[in-house]
């Protein structure tokens, strides 16, 4: 049996996105743009450990407007991927399926994604003491 | 943790593969995150603008040195077995795929090696 040279599921070109499956697929790129943002912190703690030169490298590269940008997206990712990891773990245990709650709880996700990184970065740049 | 039945193991005839091992590592690495990464993120927010010494300060105190470090093993656990999951489903190439999962599986743990050795030079500093 050929193996290869398979359609893809969903079928890209005629397939229409929903809310759901949008979500569904948003948990896969920011799970992917976690993984990289991880080497930020793999750099951040290794240049701590190698002394203050290289740590402030890292805090000048955190704290430019690049950084800046990285970190928010990286921020918003991370509360997006950890509040619908546990509308997952909500269905895994067999619950939540129907469509009205799907819809429901996934709304609840994003907006809980959003709501927390503005708190986050307000408060990051109040414990910072301003812009 | 063993989720055949006891009907299963008894006829001897599981999965060709690791059965439900990749499924089941994937979301207690996910159920440990939940605090942890609450924990950080809320400590980063904390220690934002720290210099080396309040960073070194920080990193150094023992439950900071052991929350860091089961972090970064259960983040480095959950991201490669995602990452596997990803390139399993879109590399159709078959010498690529491998190859990349290696690649992944090898990059997570040098990776995380390498941050808890920081941390644990940092605590011992």
């Amino acid at each position: 049996m050929a193996t290869d040279n398979r359609p893809l599921s969903p079928h890209l070109q005629v397939y229409r996105p929903q809310f759901t499956s949008v979500l569904s697929i948003l948990h896969r790129i920011t799970g992917i743009g976690l993984a990289v943002g991880t080497l930020l912190l793999v750099w951040w703690l290794i240049a701590a450990a190698a002394g203050p030169t290289e740590f402030d490298a890292v805090q000048n590269f955190i704290g430019s407007i690049v950084g800046r940008i990285l970190l928010l997206a990286w921020s918003f990712a991370l509360y997006y991927h950890l509040c619908n990891g546990i509308r997952h773990l909500v269905w895994d245990a067999g619950k939540g399926f129907e469509l009205s709650t799907a819809f429901a709880s996934g709304w609840l996700v994003v907006v809980a994604a959003v709501v927390l990184t503005v708190i986050s970065w307000v408060a990051g740049y109040a414990s910072f003491g301003g812009f | 943790m063993n989720m055949r039945s006891p009907l299963s193991r008894a006829r001897g005839l599981g999965s060709a593969k690791s059965g439900t091992d990749h499924w089941w590592m994937q979301r207690l690495t996910a159920l440990a995150l939940i605090p942890l990464v609450i924990w950080f993120v809320v400590s980063m927010i904390i220690v934002t603008g720290a210099d080396h010494a309040a960073a070194v300060e920080f990193i150094s105190s023992p439950i900071n040195s052991v929350l860091l470090i089961l972090l970064i093993v259960a983040t480095f656990i959950h991201g490669q077995l995602g990452l596997t999951v990803v390139i399993e489903d879109y590399i159709h190439t078959r010498w690529l795929e491998v190859g990349l999962i290696i690649a992944v599986k090898g990059a997570a743990i040098f990776l995380g090696v390498a941050s808890v050795y920081a941390v644990i030079a940092i605590a011992l500093n």
